[in-house]
């Protein structure tokens, strides 16, 4: 039987397929942790409203279903996260997903342009370096690149806050945009570029790292092998050996990390967001755990998790694509 | 011509003295082995330095490094000591990497081990949670662990080796499926070796030498966490922890940057020696690797 379905399609399918499981279990482990937690929503909401009486309490518990028993309670997040469904925020006053919508924004800007930057840089310098291996250009890149690695990116934040914005005063200190600018078209992009810029410097730099030395391990091997001897035998010149025969080779190792380090890169955010005020979901999911904001935490990871899958298929694909020997099964 | 004039060759020195030649040709990695050696020195004497408590007033408030000979670092907002709390910090850091380290190191080896070993349903069941606990990003996992246990230091440092034992335990169970049917496996099993016996005397010993590698990185990545939740005001405020002082600083970043310019590069050249450490074992193990 042939069903004309692209095999990229069935691929996808049965990725969804795998990928559920691992989604499913993330959630109920997640909800039994939280369940452990001293306290739940109601104690938090009585304990903001400065107290109340045990019957209104407990007409509270009933309210949101915390006096049923926990798999019951388990079964109905359930039920309601297979449609989709997050409940309340009790924080904010809003359906979760809308609150995380409204965040999604900021992280994925702060992700995408801190990943590029690591990983072109990165790239770049690496096979820079391995091209002159043990030279003073290599040492040079090699050294900066385990500094880059071993520095945090908070202390990085606040020295580049200290001589970029309180001694030079060149750069916001955090928040996305002017609160009172109102600006309009490229006034707009300009202002929120400029808020960027640190955040994405201290994001990238310990990912930088990463694929700095990747890359240059990598290049390093690749260019040893016979089809490289082979291809400057026949004269390809230096630039065309580099980029044509030795980087889509050695590129393959590093699109791996580039899945595998995207849910640790989310995972930083939590700080940089929260050192800079950008409202994204890292700076919220500091601020839910800080405010027991429960259904808000299990939100985030939720869409972490998805967010994080669905960003390793991606990287697959184009693993793929750049390496024909690969098939997708 | 007697026994003694044949040219043997003489006999090779006892392994760790190879060891320590091989590691010894790599500058970068003395250069981690010394940083490492002072880091150890400052959390051993910390009690030298100070005698006191790291977290009382010392002196005047916001004191700038090398005015006063008492308290050479300078002090903090609320007078303490840098230098006893850099100390003292050494200790919680030096602490929550070990532990967090020896943690995690053990659930990947139990994990990865079964995995490895067994196959089939197992390995199934043992890599989807895995998966989850590598899909969560590991520091909102973190700080969820924390928000439930608390942040007292032992939660803490539980909590690091919690949320970072997937990659040993990847690590040790592909060791496991290339080791468990070798020769010297199978002859074992022959003569009626029990499957635990099998795990932790025969394959466990020939997997660990690149986990013990890695266990570097983990101790970086534990450190760099520990300071990180720190810094955030989650740390255990009990006591003098590089993150804490950092995140404290930020407070007077305009006034007194050294605050936490000071512990900020402690954290740096205490990962750096780490890394380089990892490096220079990685080379001296697998000689071949380097070209």
């Amino acid at each position: 039987m042939n069903l004309n379905i692209p095999p990229i399609a069935i691929y996808a399918l049965r990725r969804l397929f795998q990928a559920i499981p691992v989604i499913i279990l993330i959630m109920i482990g997640t909800f039994l942790l939280l369940k452990l937690a001293p306290g739940d929503t109601v104690d938090a909401l009585v304990g903001d409203m400065g107290g109340a009486d045990a019957a209104f309490i407990a007409r509270l518990r009933a309210e949101y279903g915390l006096d049923q028993p926990i798999w019951v309670q388990l079964w109905r997040y359930m039920a309601k996260l297979a449609t989709f469904d997050l409940g309340q925020s009790f924080v904010y006053e809003q359906p979760v997903t809308t609150v995380l919508l409204d965040r999604l924004g900021t992280t994925l800007l702060l992700m995408a342009t801190s990943l590029s930057l690591a990983f072109s840089i990165g790239i770049v310098l690496g096979a820079f370096a391995a091209r002159r291996a043990y030279s003073l250009t290599d040492n040079l890149i090699s050294t900066l690149g385990l500094i880059f690695y071993a520095t945090p990116s908070f202390f990085l934040s606040l020295m580049m806050m200290l001589l970029f914005s309180v001694k030079l005063g060149w750069l916001p200190v955090g928040g996305i945009k002017t609160i009172a600018g109102f600006y309009t078209g490229w006034d707009h992009v300009v202002d929120v570029a400029r808020h960027l810029v640190m955040p994405t410097a201290a994001l990238s730099l310990i990912y930088l790292s990463f694929y700095l030395r990747l890359m240059r391990s990598s290049v390093i091997q690749v260019a040893d092998q016979d089809f490289v001897r082979t291809a400057r035998a026949k004269g390809a010149g230096e630039t065309r050996l580099m980029v044509h025969h030795i980087m889509r080779n050695a590129l393959l190792p590093a699109v791996t990390l580039f899945g595998l380090q995207f849910s640790a890169l989310l995972g930083g955010s939590v700080v940089v967001e929260t050192i800079f005020t950008l409202p994204g979901l890292g700076q919220l999911a500091y601020q839910s755990v800080i405010q027991r904001d429960m259904n808000t935490l299990m939100g985030i990871i939720f869409l972490c998790s998805i967010i994080v899958i669905l960003v390793n298929f991606l990287t697959d694909l184009l693993y793929a694509r750049l390496d024909s020997r690969i098939e997708l099964t | 011509m007697t026994v003694l004039d044949t040219d043997l060759r003489p006999a090779e020195p006892p392994r760790y003295v190879m060891f320590w030649r091989r590691y010894r040709r790599n500058r970068a990695a003395l250069l981690g082995l010394i940083l490492f050696t002072l880091v150890i020195l400052m959390a051993a004497i910390a009690g030298i330095v100070d005698s006191g408590d790291p977290l009382r007033r010392a002196g005047p408030p916001l004191t700038a490094p090398f005015i006063d000979a008492s308290i050479p670092l300078g002090t903090d907002q609320l007078g303490r000591n840098i230098l006893s709390q850099l100390f003292y910090g050494a200790r919680i850091s030096l602490l929550v990497g070990v532990v967090a380290t020896l943690i995690s190191i053990l659930i990947g080896i139990v994990i990865g081990a079964i995995s490895g070993y067994f196959g089939g349903w197992v390995d199934d069941l043992l890599m989807r949670i895995t998966e989850a606990f590598q899909t969560i990003p590991n520091f909102v996992l973190l700080l969820t662990l924390v928000a439930i246990l608390g942040s007292k230091i032992e939660w803490i440092t539980f909590a690091i080796g919690i949320v970072s034992w997937t990659a040993p335990a990847r690590m040790v169970r592909a060791e496991f499926m290339s080791l468990r049917n070798r020769e010297f496996v199978d002859a074992a099993r022959n003569l009626g070796v029990s499957n635990s016996a099998l795990i932790f005397k025969e394959i466990l010993p020939n997997a660990l030498p690149p986990i013990i590698v890695y266990a570097s990185v983990i101790m970086a990545m534990a450190i760099l966490l520990e300071s990180a939740l720190a810094f955030l005001g989650l740390g255990d405020p009990n006591y003098a922890s590089w993150g804490n002082m950092i995140g404290q600083g930020r407070a007077v970043l305009r006034t007194a940057w050294y605050c936490s310019a000071i512990p900020g590069i402690a954290i740096v050249l205490t990962v750096l020696s780490f890394s380089l450490l990892g490096e220079g074992l990685n080379d001296a193990m697998n000689p071949r690797q380097k070209q």
